[in-house]
């Protein structure tokens, strides 16, 4: 059972990251690979907000994000909107390179070392059935469920929301009904950065943070959205849980050094035989 | 290159060029993945990692014959790239681009932790040098003789290639895969040829660059080599033989020559990498090319 309280703990902010991805393939069909040096940032912003600056939780909490949110803009600004011709590859190197880029700045700024930071609220830990569960981690299953359930509200019942959808659905057909779809496209990327941020702000008095977190958290986030089909939220959390449980599970069976080897493995598996996704129903593109 | 090195007496810069060599063939290998075929793949490291330390630990361990140990590598590397290429290349675009990631990432995960034969982190040691029939390459300057002539044999077949059916079929499988395939191309049977073969010459390479710096160690093969490769194809431009040559030489060079910019190196990686895809479409390559055809034009 401890693995599974486990699981779930690094699942929810997998899923948290899967999100992100999903926002932006919804509205642009671009998966972004910097996503992960977004969950990096805002790490290294709360740790820098509070033991820098020495800003009180209640106040760095939002700015980082916010930092976080107008980064991702940034990005979209600077690097996919100025992309001539916009084919895939074109547009999965260019994301490649904002990541570099991000990652490079990041060691610049913060160094190579592990940087810790303090739990948020006081460290607890609370007995459940047949294992025990600490406060931290209930914190980041509580931001992941309640941030999942906010943007499900989101896209399904406010304007803005249907606007997202409408971009991924038909461009033209929604630029047409006046939605300003560079609008949509610059703050799904901001949306998507947040999210990040917010897992990376969530999962950092766990892990604490270093440089070169991006690589990982991101792959293990796409990994998460491709499990439960690429584009829907509740598959992204679905495949998230999944990926951290199983990955829990691995590591009490096999040597834990091998434990990222197994994200990796259930990537390959499942783009190999079922690329849709397991909750996925869109067909995906296969010759 | 080649010329260039004739004339360098100095044992470091001679050893830069050799490592530009190195460079130049995995960067022109993945040109030929990426710029003819339109296949992105981003675990192009691995092979090149498989196939050092299949001959790293076959030579040190074992005490193998070097070239037996070679074409060893070769052959894990086409069962790895069959077992991978089969059902990786039926994906496109992103999906193909995580999934070799993914594969990237988990050899470079086996070769961190089964320590019982590469060595772990800290390495695998004591790799002999490798003889050329009866001379032994055991310094900087036989070996760049040994890996020039290597290289210009690899240029050579890069030519056959460039003129062959071969690359004309790809291109047209980048272009339209189902115009291709109804004219009669075998398209998934192309692709998964041309990902083995890139692979096999990847893993020769990876055989010799253990026999040349007697060490290998994780982080060579990392993703962060892997995506050092894709720079230098995009950059010295996709879709020509030149192309990963010059990406290679110019990007390892510049870290070595200033030497101070040490930290500012990834994000150089990233900056010429965003503006080749944004300014420069076609690389440095393309853009010489460019040039030329301006000046012969105005004169």
């Amino acid at each position: 059972m401890q693995f599974l309280y486990s699981g779930i703990t690094s699942g929810s902010i997998y899923a948290l990251i899967a999100i992100g991805f999903n926002i932006i393939y919804n509205t642009t069909g671009i998966i972004n690979f910097a996503q992960g040096e977004f969950v990096m940032l805002g790490g290294m912003f709360i740790y820098s907000l509070l033991y820098m600056m020495n800003v009180p939780f209640i106040f760095a909490f939002p700015v980082a994000l916010f930092g976080a949110f107008v980064l991702g803009v940034l990005f979209e600004r600077v690097f996919i909107r100025y992309v001539k011709v916009k084919t895939e590859l074109n547009l999965i190197t260019i994301t490649i390179a904002g990541s570099i880029i991000l990652r490079g700045l990041a060691m610049l700024i913060w160094g190579r070392d592990t940087l810790l930071v303090e739990s948020f609220i006081p460290a607890k830990t609370i007995q459940l059935y047949e294992g025990t569960i600490t406060s931290d981690s209930v914190l980041v299953i509580g931001v992941s469920l309640f941030i999942s359930f906010f943007l499900t509200i989101f896209f399904k019942k406010t304007k803005y929301g249907k606007a997202f959808r409408a971009c991924y659905e038909d461009k033209i057909a929604a630029s047409v009904c006046g939605i300003n779809v560079r609008m949509v496209v610059m703050f799904s990327f901001g949306i998507a950065a947040f999210l990040g941020a917010v897992a990376g702000v969530a999962v950092s008095p766990i892990t604490y943070v270093t440089y070169n977190d991006g690589v990982m958290s991101g792959l293990k986030g796409f990994s998460a959205a491709v499990m439960g089909g690429l584009g829907s939220f509740w598959g992204g959390i679905f495949g998230g849980i999944i990926l951290g449980v199983s990955e829990a599970f691995f590591a009490s069976v096999f040597p834990s050094g091998y434990k990222d080897a197994m994200a990796f493995l259930i990537i390959l598996l499942i783009l190999f035989f079922r690329p849709q996704g397991i909750l996925g129903r869109k067909k995906a593109t296969r010759v | 290159m080649f010329w260039v090195g004739m004339y360098v007496k100095n044992e470091y810069y001679l050893s830069l060029v050799i490592y530009i060599l190195f460079n130049a063939i995995n960067a022109s290998c993945l040109n030929v993945l990426l710029g003819y075929a339109g296949i992105i793949s981003l675990g192009q490291a691995a092979f090149f990692g498989i196939g050092a330390y299949s001959s790293g630990i076959l030579t040190a361990t074992y005490g193998i014959n070097p070239y037996l140990t070679i074409i060893i590598g070769v052959i894990l590397s086409a069962v790895i790239a069959l077992i991978i290429g089969y059902p990786a290349l039926k994906l496109h675009g992103h999906y193909l681009a995580m999934a070799t990631l993914g594969f990237g990432m988990i050899v470079y995960i086996c070769f961190n932790e089964m320590d019982f034969l590469t060595g772990g982190p800290s390495g695998l040691t004591g790799i002999p040098d490798m003889s050329f029939f009866g001379f032994l390459l055991d310094d900087e300057y036989k070996f760049f003789v040994f890996m020039g002539a290597v290289y210009m044999l690899f240029l050579f077949l890069m030519e056959m290639f460039d003129k062959s059916f071969l690359s004309y079929k790809l291109r047209f499988i980048h272009e339209s895969e189902n115009a291709s395939s109804s004219y009669g191309i075998d398209v998934a049977k192309t692709k998964l040829t041309t990902f083995v073969v890139v692979a096999c010459i990847t893993s020769i390479n990876g055989s010799l660059f253990a026999f040349y710096s007697n060490f290998v160690s994780p982080v060579s093969f990392s993703f962060h080599y892997s995506v050092e490769m894709l720079v230098m194809a995009v950059f010295g431009g996709l879709g020509s033989i030149t192309g990963g040559t010059i990406g290679a030489a110019i990007l390892t060079s510049i870290p070595e020559i200033f030497a101070e910019i040490e930290d500012f190196e990834v994000v150089i990686y990233g900056v010429i990498l965003a503006v080749t895809i944004l300014f420069l479409d076609g690389g440095i390559a393309k853009l010489c090319r460019r040039l030329a055809g301006k000046y012969v034009k105005s004169e």
